[in-house]
């Protein structure tokens, strides 16, 4: 059988660009390769991506990548400067700065991830029943929004963090109770672009249940926005979190956070300049790198980009 | 994040919404008071009392009573003002933030004297050269500004302008040698010092008041400028500009007698909310200048638990917000004649 196959594309590249899509998932692919070259085109995002997965591999090996033991104190070598011995100086215990702030990426991604983790459900829900059902269910939702918004979110994570007690998973709590509000607004506003289209009206009359309603055809639309805005918000939960680690209400000592290192430094900062400018520096670094990768997602999702 | 775009209520709709967020304001702060974990009647009578004096205690302090009855207790004494007696001070809370406030109001201003004086030339700049390298860069240096913690920037401020250089003063509000000389008239420094003709007092003021403010009046600078620019943006692409390009005016006139006038009122809103926003920023700042001001007072309240404290301070920053809110409400409805209804 010699038959002349027909005009088949020759290699990957050219299934992925051919304007000649014959397959849905040909399609997709060709959005997600478009949507790779668009932002490996924009060098700043690309930077901060790399930050960011340098940060998830730091957290992840942290044991190879340090040089010392994050919490072993060693007095004689106490406030000694940056060296080929320590990196990044030691602090006023003898504790080698450089492996703290490895092992303090741990922290960080820590409360990083749960924080999204629980803002991300609890802003949908309340969103998309906002938008969705509308009257007073909105009024009332987005009233209880609006309070929270009225407060600046440091103070009342400040608030919340001093009524819970110091701790790692109170901040988290903290921060997270002062979060959502945003990720709500932004759920909502998607709900109602989404709520007088056609297909949701189909789904209705077909007789799917509101959950239903909700969860099948109104979340996936919500979905991706908030992905990027939570992504933007990383860099905000990162300096909330370290504020309130500098303030004492955040991680307790002698675990090795960024932002009550600062704070521990700032004693010996004068005759020892190293130990409040490097962990503030990888705060610095972190957060500008979240901001940079968020920018470059949330040019990618938004649809009024020209390209 | 502050609310931009004024919602156009009615006059009576609009009181309404003011009065019901300032019941949530209540209710949240009340929650927050009531969420600790740590037992208020053991903090007042020690682990040492008897239960008979623990008892009464538990009594005086209501919480034997159902919580609607607590909440209304607390409403009450909030109308009255009497947010109870500060642990560290001794003395009635409402005393105590009456008295440090006048020092953040001075911090803040000079911040945002700082921060929109820098911010608003800035995005009109940048929007005048709309992706050009200077745009670039502007917008860059915002993003750094966004990402920098505020106190790890004052602490660098203090390191290099203190000790390295000695440009500042160093913290508190002035120097040790000065302190309490002034009577306090406004509670201003600054002002105070100069009414009196203490010049001396007032340089050592200047030199203290510097360099927080500067560091706090980065943080509301990127944002001003960013907002400008997009303001500036939206005006430079109306078909008004046009028309003035077109009659042959300087670019200069365009910009600044043309567009730039016609962002005036959105950028006082945006101005005041920022000024609120500082608050936020003077928390850590004071902490971190030994700033005696509502900040400070906040975070040492917050280190010993005293939640009276921590609610009335809260409580008062919400209030603020609310204001600054309504303020800005009120300012597009005068000065915007596009949400005036019929």
């Amino acid at each position: 059988m010699t038959h002349t196959l027909p005009t088949r594309p020759r290699s990957w590249r050219d299934w992925l660009t051919t304007p000649e899509i014959t397959s849905s998932r040909q399609a997709s692919a060709q959005r997600i390769y478009w949507g790779f070259v668009d932002f490996f085109g924009n060098p700043l995002a690309v930077v901060g991506l790399v930050i960011v997965l340098a940060l998830i591999a730091m957290a992840a090996f942290a044991p190879v990548f340090a040089t010392h033991d994050p919490i072993a104190q060693d007095l004689r070598n106490a406030l000694s400067p940056p060296s080929a011995e320590h990196w990044f100086g030691t602090d006023d215990l003898g504790r080698d700065i450089y492996s703290r702030i490895v092992y303090g990426s741990r922290i960080t991604l820590y409360i990083v991830v749960l924080v999204s983790i629980i803002v991300a459900p609890i802003g949908l829900v309340i969103g998309m029943a906002s938008g969705y059902f509308g009257g007073w269910v909105d009024r009332v939702l987005m009233r209880v929004t609006d309070i929270f918004l009225s407060f600046p979110s440091l103070i009342l994570a400040l608030a919340f963090a001093a009524a819970l007690g110091p701790g790692l998973e109170n901040a988290v709590i903290a921060i997270a109770l002062t979060a959502w509000p945003p990720i709500a607004r932004l759920a909502r506003a998607e709900t109602l672009t989404v709520r007088g289209a056609d297909y949701i009206a189909a789904a209705r009359l077909s007789g799917a249940s509101p959950l239903k309603m909700l969860m099948g055809y109104i979340l996936p639309m919500c979905v991706p926005s908030v992905i990027v805005r939570i992504t933007l918000n990383m860099s905000g939960i990162i300096l909330t979190a370290a504020s309130l680690g500098f303030l004492g209400l955040g991680a307790q000592p002698p675990s090795p956070e960024w932002g009550a290192m600062t704070s521990a430094g700032r004693r010996f900062m004068i005759d020892s300049w190293w130990v409040v400018t490097m962990p503030g520096s990888a705060i610095l670094i972190v957060a500008l790198a979240f901001n940079l990768f968020g920018d470059g997602l949330r040019d990618l999702f938004d649809p009024r980009r020209g390209s | 994040m502050l609310r931009l775009r004024p919602q156009v209520l009615s006059g009576g709709a609009f009181v309404a919404s003011i009065l019901v967020t300032l019941f949530g304001l209540l209710v949240l702060t009340f929650i927050i008071g009531r969420m600790m974990p740590v037992d208020p009647v053991l903090a007042i009578v020690g682990d040492e009392a008897p239960q008979s004096t623990y008892d009464r205690v538990y009594q005086q302090l209501g919480l034997d009573q159902p919580l609607y009855v607590q909440f209304f207790r607390f409403v009450s004494d909030v109308l009255r003002g009497d947010f109870g007696v500060a642990l560290i001070t001794g003395r009635p809370v409402i005393e105590d933030i009456i008295r440090v406030f006048p020092a953040t109001i001075e911090l803040g201003t000079v911040a945002i004297l700082i921060g929109a004086g820098l911010g608003v030339p800035l995005g009109v700049a940048a929007a005048v050269r709309r992706d050009r390298i200077s745009d670039h860069l502007i917008r860059f240096f915002s993003l750094i500004a966004y990402s920098t913690p505020v106190f790890w920037l004052g602490l660098m401020g203090l390191l290099v302008f203190y000790a390295y250089l000695g440009w500042s003063g160093g913290t508190g509000r002035v120097e040790i040698f000065y302190t309490g000389i002034v009577q306090p008239i406004t509670g201003f420094l600054l002002i105070d010092s100069a009414a009196t003709g203490q010049w001396d007092v007032f340089m050592s003021a200047l030199r203290n008041i510097w360099l927080p403010a500067l560091v706090l009046g980065l943080s509301s600078m990127a944002y001003i400028a960013r907002m400008t620019r997009s303001f500036m943006l939206e005006q430079m692409g109306q078909e008004y500009v046009l028309t003035a390009r077109i009659k042959g005016l300087p670019e200069k006139t365009v910009v600044w007698r043309h567009a730039f006038r016609n962002i005036r009122v959105q950028l006082v809103t945006i101005i005041a909310l920022t000024y609120g926003g500082l608050l936020e920023g003077a928390v850590l700042i004071e902490t971190v200048f030994s700033w005696p001001g509502f900040g400070s007072y906040l975070t040492s309240n917050l280190m010993i638990g005293d939640m009276n404290a921590v609610m009335a301070c809260t409580l008062l920053v919400g209030l603020i917000f609310i204001g600054l809110n309504a303020v800005s409400d009120v300012l597009y409805r005068v000065f915007d004649p596009r949400t005036r209804t019929a």
